[in-house]
């Protein structure tokens, strides 16, 4: 973001901060809150039948008449100009239909980068796709084939040749932060924060702690990989995509290949896993491509090594933690600064110091994050990008402050813990912390730890206890729509455009319209995944939930108003108003004298109308400005390591989440599972080689970059506070990516209670506690 | 992949026909042949099933076993006589890969499979004498965690992945080969070559032989015996260092032992110093260690794996130690 | 010959490339099979083949020839779920549901392993004709299939539970 756009923001914010809360959405606890029926229940997933039976469809399996397949050549050089480029044998394969190199590739628009404020701008990168002859990043797409089969395709792929005329490229991270950037703001967030003058209140801190923790590039490892079934009819376009984005994607496409936006449909119902990586990239654009010139329906699936190649992960990060603390503990100073990767065609800042902006208190701060530029493919939103390698830094910090001081860490959190936003003084809309604290150490025993690093054994396996604070920014998405049609036998449809990818996002909105309606849970269907439906935003940030909710808010409100005006004069509810009334028992009722109630059936019955169906938008979400809403963790650890070998085994996980409301505890808990086995990986085995020799990643299979298996995942326990966010629809707030933060320095923190070893490197991989 | 035949065997002496065309390859489990032919690693163009050979696992006359060459991984580790008189080599199998890889590898394949070196894998993008001789290794000054202590040479310091081989080793295995001419017997510390200037040629077996058993002599040392790996994910993920042993003692006297390392050579090692230096020792942890260090004192480490010679050292003596357990 | 696909025999393809994951796919339209990395490392393609779990990206479809195959799709006969997949949804055992189909289908070959005597890495006891079930038995033989968005735990508790109910 621009210096313009922080003005903006921080003006809109000052002003806020004048503005009643009430006159603010939310500023009225929803309704909900406290009376729901179906949220909150153990609901299992309405897709679960589908998943366990091989039946749920997903990209590549859209099946086509006349289909041919693609495949990709990635230039294996970092930065060239193609000098020779020979396609003949290629072409004359068996079942070649098409070779698209830069000189046939279609003319098409940039795209536009991912942006705030731009919603239909999702572009991870802005560099020409397939548009001249230079490769710009090792991986680059430099050709594509399109055969009959798979198997003619990858062949013939196999037998172009190119030679490139390499020039120097910038691959080297410690060269590159001489030339680091220094950006005006990190999301909407202005990025240089200076309270005080930290520097040298830590000079003068009676304790402190001041260290340099680095984490690895990391990839997102979907298990379903990146594929599109696309097809050209009539000069419009379907695409059946693996997508967490699908009407921003819709969009972007029609403005790429100058169509209309009601020419191109783009459909997802199913998403083998996002965490991030799902979004639009080169792929779907050249597969697109390809089909127009081809006049032929085609699939593209990438190769594994093809996603690591064209699909853009998590940027390694360095990040400097210092903290000074007077003689009671508290923070006199609070230091976070670093440098990640972010490239000038990139849309992803990795805001790591986001947790040390709202988790505490402190008499001075000085947080700034510097920009390195390499030549590579650019680096995305990883689940809980920031946080999710933010908190390791942090959060270890704390740990090696509270062991210096001899206090216990939970004690120094509790002692630091602030009564309002620390940098903007905007009040929590809810925060309870201590409290997930103090019932996750009840829970895992925390008493049981010994502060002294290295006194517990089992034979050769040394066992320790660690704990760190966890992390995340509430989201709303704007500009998120819903329809609700309502029919004349009391059913509903809600419908929208949303991403499911293991949220479970149908099985709780169904749960949430039940309750918003009056209706059972089995009279409503939840429609999603087609950009042909009302546009809801991409699913990022652990927005989806709360952003759908709030446009089923909104069309609800609408619903009962024209409810109302069909009732007419001749219904139980005649001259109430829609604040008056509620919907319940599959009726209208007024608020105030409850026996006043008629039926959606009745009242569709009598104006002789099948159904009523409404869309909506959800409201600007100006919370978000108003009030600081965060939800935070608190993460358990209690693990072994190997005196003889070094290796590291997790045996306790326990998560106490303090998020608001949870909708549906069965798929709660999953979510938070799924994000702390996201952080062991990247505690314990996470890495994405690359080669900074040739700037090409190394171990780009699912072999040699480890992701947890099922031995590495012990029982994972989750509990949480539940208490609601008066400021938020149902009182929730986002859930999906909270889990993998605050994980690694909990393990971290573990290992060293276990070992004395502090491990300020990720992955804590056995060599480094030989 | 480019264009291909697939024949399927009947017999060995069928088998040894049709792989003698230029371009033809056996295949057993496929496990690993197949992903480096879509690697573009291997260029085959007629694959010879070699599945249906013998894949009988049978005590042999002399007390020792003989196991077909086609014998499934998981069936070898399954088999009762394995489990009992060669305990490390039924966990040696059951640390490798996963089960549904176990349930399709053949044996004859995992003595031949290949190095997972990420830049012999890469042959798109990067130089390796072992795949492309003469053109570099790019191993040497990169990512190497996975690679050679022992045994590499300037040209090449890719390991051999097999967890079976390792215990095979350790067991004095023997492989019975084929061809058209006859039969021969190959010892399996002399079936993996050391990578000197050819680091391409892996094996000293013949392009015109083929494998058709392994076969494993009796070994009372191998009754007490174990295989522990060591990785950087809890399973399926490859060794960094692994130790398949055997012990037996005498009044606390180390009578015979056996040791195969895993994980830091290009061949499967047999640690025949150590053995010499431990046999009629005391069997203390010191003595192990002492052993182990006798072993890897010839130890090159390359830029990314100094810790091995440490970890091997202390994974072969916690293996050892482990072994003398009560018997002490 | 032909192969044997959930009972009905078809012929193998003509390109011998053609992997058993693709013919399946993308020749006989059984989509529940799924591709993570068609290299062996992540166990999504997980099929039965005369009993025995393995991976059919890198089986090629040749080499099914005269075998018997099992997929996901051939696990609930006319619709009706097993009660693994029952399972499965009772103990969330799947997110996003792309790695659930190669799950399922190794877990049903696991417990028949188990069954058969077969040990693990984690089996102490070599000797004995049948391993113990416990939770780290299933993940060390579970570990070849890897899930992503984490729901290990439910994958676990789902084939302990019907482990243990075939067994009372």
């Amino acid at each position: 973001m621009t210096r313009v756009q922080n003005v903006v923001v921080e003006s809109v914010k000052t002003v806020l901060g004048w503005v009643p809360a009430q006159w603010l959405p939310g500023g009225t606890p929803d309704p909900l809150i406290g009376r729901s029926a179906a949220i909150g229940r153990q609901a299992s997933r309405l897709d679960g039948p589908q998943k366990v039976s091989g039946q749920a469809r997903f990209a590549a399996e859209v099946p086509m008449e006349g289909l041919s397949y693609a495949a990709f050549v990635h230039s294996p050089v970092t930065r060239a100009r193609i000098a020779r480029l020979e396609t003949q044998a290629a072409e004359a394969a068996p079942g070649v239909i098409l070779v698209m190199t830069h000189r046939n590739m279609p003319r098409i628009s940039p795209l536009a980068l991912i942006s705030i404020t731009d919603l239909s701008a999702v572009g991870n990168s802005s560099l020409p796709i397939l548009q001249d002859e230079n490769v710009r990043y090792n991986g680059q797409v430099v050709a594509v084939v399109v055969a009959e089969t798979q198997e003619q395709a990858d062949h013939a792929a196999a037998l172009i040749e190119i030679d490139y005329d390499t020039v120097p490229a910038k691959t080297h991270f410690e060269d590159a932060k001489a030339r680091a950037r220094t950006p005006a703001s990190v999301l909407i967030d202005k990025n240089h924060v200076t309270v005080g003058n930290a520097e040298r209140e830590l000079t003068q801190a009676a304790h402190r702690v001041d260290a340099v923790y680095r984490t690895p590039g990391h990839n997102h490892n979907a298990i379903e990989l990146h594929a599109v079934t696309v097809a050209w009819q009539d000069g419009s376009l379907i695409v059946h995509d693996a997508t967490q984005m699908i009407a921003p994607s819709a969009g972007a496409l029609a403005k790429v290949f100058g169509l209309k936006k009601e020419q191109v449909r783009v459909l997802s119902p199913f998403v083998g896993g996002g965490f991030g990586g799902k979004g639009l990239w080169d792929h779907q654009i050249l597969a697109i491509a390809a089909a127009r010139l081809t006049g032929r329906p085609l699939r593209l699936m990438l190769s594994r090594e093809g996603v690591y190649r064209i699909i853009g992960g998590r940027t390694p990060t360095e990040q400097r933690v210092a903290i000074g603390a007077n003689t009671e503990g508290r923070f006199t100073a609070l230091v976070h600064t670093g440098y990640s990767i972010m490239l000038p065609y990139g849309a992803c800042p990795e805001q790591y110091t986001s947790s040390a902006r709202a988790l505490y208190s402190a008499k001075s701060v000085e947080i700034v994050q510097h920009h390195v530029d390499l030549d590579i493919v650019p680096n995305t939103y990883m689940r809980a990008p920031g946080e999710s390698v933010g908190t390791f830094a942090l959060e270890s910090a704390v740990d090696e402050l509270a062991h210096q001081m001899g206090i216990d860490p939970i004690e120094l959190r509790r002692r630091n813990e602030p009564e309002r936003h620390p940098i903007s003084g905007a009040p929590f809309s809810q925060r309870a912390l201590i409290t997930a604290y103090a019932e996750g150490a009840r829970r895992f025993g925390w008493e049981h730890r010994s502060a002294e690093p290295g006194t517990r054994r089992d034979g050769e396996w040394r066992i320790g206890m660690g704990c760190a604070t966890g992390s995340f920014p509430y989201a709303r998405m704007p500009s998120t729509n819903v329809r609700i049609t309502l029919k004349r036998d009391g059913s509903a449809i809600v419908a929208c455009s949303a991403q499911e990818m293991g949220m479970g996002t149908s099985t709780v909105q169904v749960q949430h319209a039940a309750d918003r309606l009056g209706l059972p849970v089995d009279m409503i269907t939840f429609e999603m995944g087609d950009s042909s439906l009302p546009a809801s935003a991409m699913a990022g940030g652990s927005s989806q939930t709360a952003s759908i909710a709030g446009a089923i808010l909104a069309a609800t409100d609408k619903l009962t108003g024209e409810l109302l005006r069909l009732a007419g004069n001749d219904s139980p509810v005649a001259g109430l108003r829609t604040g008056d009334v509620r919907l319940t028992d599959q009726g209208v009722a007024s608020l105030e004298e409850p026996w006043r109630h008629e039926s959606y059936r009745s009242i569709l019955d009598r104006a002789q109308r099948d159904e009523v169906s409404i869309t909506a938008a959800g409201s600007a979400p100006l919370e978000m400005l108003k009030f600081a809403m965060n939800s935070s963790s608190a993460v358990f650890c209690e693990l072994r390591v190997s005196d003889v070998t070094g290796e590291v085994r997790i045996d306790r996980l326990l998560g106490s989440f303090d998020c608001g409301t949870i909708l549906n505890p069965k798929t709660a808990a999953s979510q938070f599972k799924g994000g702390m086995i996201m952080g062991i990986g990247l505690a314990l085995t996470e890495e994405t080689l690359f080669d900074e020799r040739s700037g090409r990643i190394m171990n780009a299979t699912l072999a040699d970059y480890h992701v947890p298996s099922h031995l590495d995942v012990p029982d994972i326990e989750v509990i949480w506070t539940g208490i609601p966010d008066p400021r938020s629809p149902l009182g929730a707030r986002g859930i999906g990516e909270i889990g993998i933060t605050g994980v690694a320095a909990a393990i971290a923190n573990a290992v060293f209670n276990a070992t004395g070893k502090r491990i300020r490197e990720l992955p804590i991989t056995l060599d480094k506690l030989l | 992949m480019i264009p291909l035949a697939y024949h399927r065997a009947s017999s060995a002496d069928e088998a040894i026909h049709l792989a003698g065309a230029p371009g033809a390859r056996l295949l057993g489990g496929g496990t690993n042949l197949i992903d480096l032919m879509r690697k573009g690693v291997e260029q085959v163009s007629d694959l010879v099933d070699v599945t249906a050979l013998s894949s009988s696992i049978e005590e042999s006359d002399d007390g020792g076993l003989m196991i077909g060459a086609a014998a499934r991984n998981s069936a070898v580790a399954a088999h009762p006589l394995v489990r009992s008189r060669y305990p490390l080599l039924s966990r040696a199998i059951l640390a490798g890969a996963s089960a549904q890889i176990r349930n399709m590898a053949t044996v004859g394949g995992n003595l031949m499979q290949r190095t997972r070196c990420v830049y012999f894998n890469d042959a798109a993008g990067s130089r390796c004498n072992k795949r492309a001789p003469g053109s570099g290794c790019d191993a040497r000054g990169g990512f190497n965690r996975y690679h050679a202590i022992l045994g590499a040479s300037p040209h090449c310091v890719a390991t051999n992945p097999s967890d079976m081989s390792v215990a095979l080793a350790a067991l004095d295995a023997r492989i019975h080969v084929s061809s058209a001419s006859g039969t021969r017997i190959i010892a399996l510390g002399d079936f993996h070559r050391l990578p000197g200037e050819r680091p391409d040629i892996e094996t000293v077996l013949e392009p015109s032989e083929i494998i058709t058993a392994i076969e494993i002599p009796p070994s009372a040392v191998a009754a007490n015996s174990t295989y522990r790996k060591v990785r950087d994910r809890a399973s399926y993920a490859f060794a960094l260092v692994s130790v398949a042993a055997g012990l037996t003692l005498r009044d606390g006297v180390v009578e015979d032992v056996r040791i195969g390392f895993g994980g830091v050579a290009p061949k499967p090692w047999r640690a025949l110093r150590a053995e010499a230096a431990l046999r009629g020792q005391p069997a203390t942890e010191s003595a192990f260690m002492a052993a182990a260090a006798t072993e890897l004192a010839d130890a090159v480490p390359l830029s990314g794996n100094g810790f091995k010679i440490d970890l091997a050292q202390r994974t072969l003596a916690a293996v050892l130690t482990e072994l003398s357990g009560d018997r002490r | 010959m032909a192969i044997r696909i959930n009972g009905a025999e078809v012929q193998a393809p003509g390109d011998a490339r053609v992997s058993l994951l693709d013919f399946l796919r993308e020749h006989l339209h059984l989509t529940g099979t799924k591709v993570g990395c068609n290299q062996g490392a992540c166990g999504a393609c997980t099929v039965i083949i005369d009993g025995e779990r393995v991976l059919s990206c890198l089986t090629l479809a040749a080499q099914a020839d005269g075998r018997s195959v099992t997929t996901i799709e051939g696990l609930s006969a006319d619709g009706a779920l097993n009660p693994l997949q029952v399972a499965f949804i009772e103990h969330d055992g799947f997110q996003c549901g792309y790695c659930t189909p190669g799950q399922i289908c190794a877990a049903t070959a696991m417990l028949q392993e188990i069954e058969r005597g077969m040990p693990s890495y984690v089996t102490a006891d070599l000797a004995a004709e049948r391993a113990t079930l416990t939770a780290q038995e299933i993940r060390e033989r579970m570990s070849g299939n890897l899930c992503r968005c984490g729901a290990h735990n439910g994958i676990v508790e789902a084939i302990m539970q019907v482990a243990t109910e075939r067994a009372a």
